[in-house]
């Protein structure tokens, strides 16, 4: 039987310890915040608050949130805990120019991190027996180096894959016998389906996989677990926090466990910002109670989620997080990149065109289509095909430039996109990303 | 000696050149030629019609995105080859066709083709060298 804890006496700690733990490490984060962060002492004096005021989780609502606008003010190196000669990393979130989230490690910061993704792949029954391998990409985003850190710590044979390059990654499964797969789901389905295709199914090895760093829904789950014939297991995380292995997975696959030694949640009403109740919906927030580097303090991630202190039949007493259940910003995440529907407007404005578009997001066969329609305008038609189309070109690349991604875009006629009650519906999300 | 074409921007759907042509109709313009060239997902519709005045109001008025251009006319009988003579002409002195179309007119018996050139003048030049004839606006209206 597999060891069933990365670090059994933290992760099955009784709850009241927990929180002295939260409480501890709290007052002496929020000294370090305010000895080492001008920024954030800033906002906190703003709101009239000393580390005086803070003397456990008890005083937590006492502080003042931290958003992206935050991160994009300080940018790079205004939230800075440690001075930079004693950081050893930086990770960067999927990339949309003008809200680049820049996050720094010290050492420390990264064996803390290393070890929450540990827990993660323990959890779903790793050990120093198993072959894991990590299809998240590797580089600025944090999937890849997260996973492959923990798949160290916890002595598994790492294959350090990256994401992409669909037949050398079944070669390696099939040849190294992969037992667990690290990547984004929809990436995890789409080797289901070559592996499908290919005829491979017998002589793929895998047991579980850990997806995450996109939306999906229980149906995707039956879907890739079918495919893979795995168990596949939800991991969250974010770059501002560290990256994956804030919450993870374990075997009764009914929400994550919220890594509670370093990290504590909250759910608030994101219109008032007032902390809601055990068990109520509203936008999940993250102090970061460990972190030297980066060490950001009631940040909202805009995910909507129900938190959970039911007692989980794995052992684990660190509270659960549902599968988040949407977003409380206009933000889409498309293929595992963050968009903003205002940077689309930016771009058609850069480009001498009237914003007038519609973005349609949908997903076909587990994988995220792309689609923005754009009306034409009399700045933009020409009597030349070409000149058109060349246009239509240069809007597509500069919208990637800004994106990150790809998008197919169409030109429509004028005042052909919806419009309800005089405004139109810049976005159709037709995936079903929440249960 | 050039016409007037009206250029008109639309979206590659089904019922697409129907809107369009109803909105002509209704303004009571007909339309003497036709041609649609098209991208993937949208089209350029080309006309030439007895009015370009009223069919660029009706156009506006319908919120349609349009321009209009100026193309030569150029008329050759009805008979095999005429296409043909005038495109050699231009061909031999270098000037290449931007796009062009055809049309028949009964009455006089003459096929007009519509054709844009990068060099407009040039090609007038060469034409009438050559004893092309090339038709005005009143010709065309009066077809």
């Amino acid at each position: 039987m597999a060891k069933r804890y990365y670090q059994p006496e933290i992760e099955t700690m009784p709850v009241e310890e927990i929180k002295a733990l939260q409480s501890e490490r709290l007052v002496k984060q929020v000294k370090h915040v305010w000895d080492n962060v001008p920024y954030y002492r800033k906002k906190m004096e703003e709101k009239g608050v000393t580390p005086d005021d803070i003397k456990g989780i008890e005083d937590l609502h006492k502080l003042p949130f931290l958003t992206k606008d935050d991160l994009r003010e300080a940018y790079p190196y205004g939230l800075l805990g440690k001075p930079l000669k004693d950081c050893v990393r930086i990770q960067s979130t999927s990339g949309t120019t003008g809200r680049r989230v820049v996050a720094f490690y010290t050492q420390h910061d990264i064996d803390l991190w290393e070890d929450c993704c540990a827990r993660a792949i323990t959890a779903v029954g790793g050990t120093n027996e198993d072959v894991v391998q990590v299809a998240y990409g590797y580089g600025l985003f944090t999937g890849g180096p997260g996973l492959n850190g923990g798949s160290h710590k916890v002595g598994c044979l790492t294959v350090p894959m990256s994401s992409g390059n669909t037949d050398r990654q079944l070669q390696f499964m099939t040849d190294l016998e992969s037992t667990i797969l690290c990547c984004t789901p929809s990436y995890a389905a789409y080797l289901g389906e070559a592996i499908e295709e290919k005829g491979l199914k017998n002589q793929i090895k895998l047991k579980a996989g850990i997806f995450g760093a996109e939306a999906w829904t229980e149906e995707m789950r039956h879907d890739i677990e079918e495919k893979l014939g795995i168990k596949a297991y939800d991991i969250y995380g974010l770059t501002e926090s560290s990256g994956p292995g804030v919450a993870f997975e374990c075997e009764e696959q009914t929400g994550m466990h919220i890594n509670e030694d370093h990290f504590i949640a909250e759910i608030i009403n994101p219109e008032t910002g007032e902390v809601l109740p055990e068990g109520e919906k509203g936008e999940l927030v993250f102090t970061s109670i460990t972190k030297e580097a980066f060490p950001l303090l009631r940040y909202r991630t805009k995910d909507l989620c129900i938190l959970s202190r039911k007692q989980c039949s794995c052992g684990r007493t660190h509270i659960k997080m549902r599968k988040p259940m949407g977003r409380s910003d206009d933000m889409l995440i498309i293929r595992g990149v963050n968009v903003f529907p205002s940077q689309i407007e930016t771009v058609l404005l850069n480009e001498g065109m009237t914003p007038n578009y519609q973005i349609i997001v949908d997903r076909v066969n587990n994988n995220d289509t792309f689609d923005i329609n754009v009306e034409m305008s009399q700045e933009m038609f020409s009597d030349s095909l070409g000149k058109i189309s060349e246009k239509e070109k240069q809007l597509v690349a500069s919208l990637k430039a800004m994106l990150g991604i790809q998008a197919k875009v169409h030109l429509v006629e004028p005042k052909s996109i919806t419009r309800s009650e005089g405004k139109a519906v810049r976005v159709i999300d037709k995936r079903k990303l929440y249960d | 000696m050039t016409v007037k074409q009206i250029s008109v921007f639309i979206e590659n759907k089904v019922g697409g050149l129907a809107t369009i042509t109803d909105v002509l109709a209704k303004a009571g313009v007909n339309i003497r030629a036709l041609s649609i060239a098209d991208a993937s997902d949208f089209g350029i519709l080309r006309l030439i019609v007895d009015d370009v005045f009223a069919a660029g109001n009706a156009l506006r008025e319908n919120g349609n995105i349009y321009s209009i251009t100026d193309v030569l006319a150029v008329a050759g009988d009805d008979t095999p080859g005429s296409i043909a003579k005038i495109v050699n002409v231009l061909a031999k002195e270098g000037i290449g066709l931007d796009y062009g179309y055809a049309f028949f007119a009964k009455k006089e018996n003459l096929a007009y083709m519509i054709i844009r050139v990068e060099e407009m003048d040039k090609a007038v030049k060469v034409l009438n060298e050559n004893n092309i004839h090339i038709a005005d606006e009143e010709e065309i209206n009066g077809i």
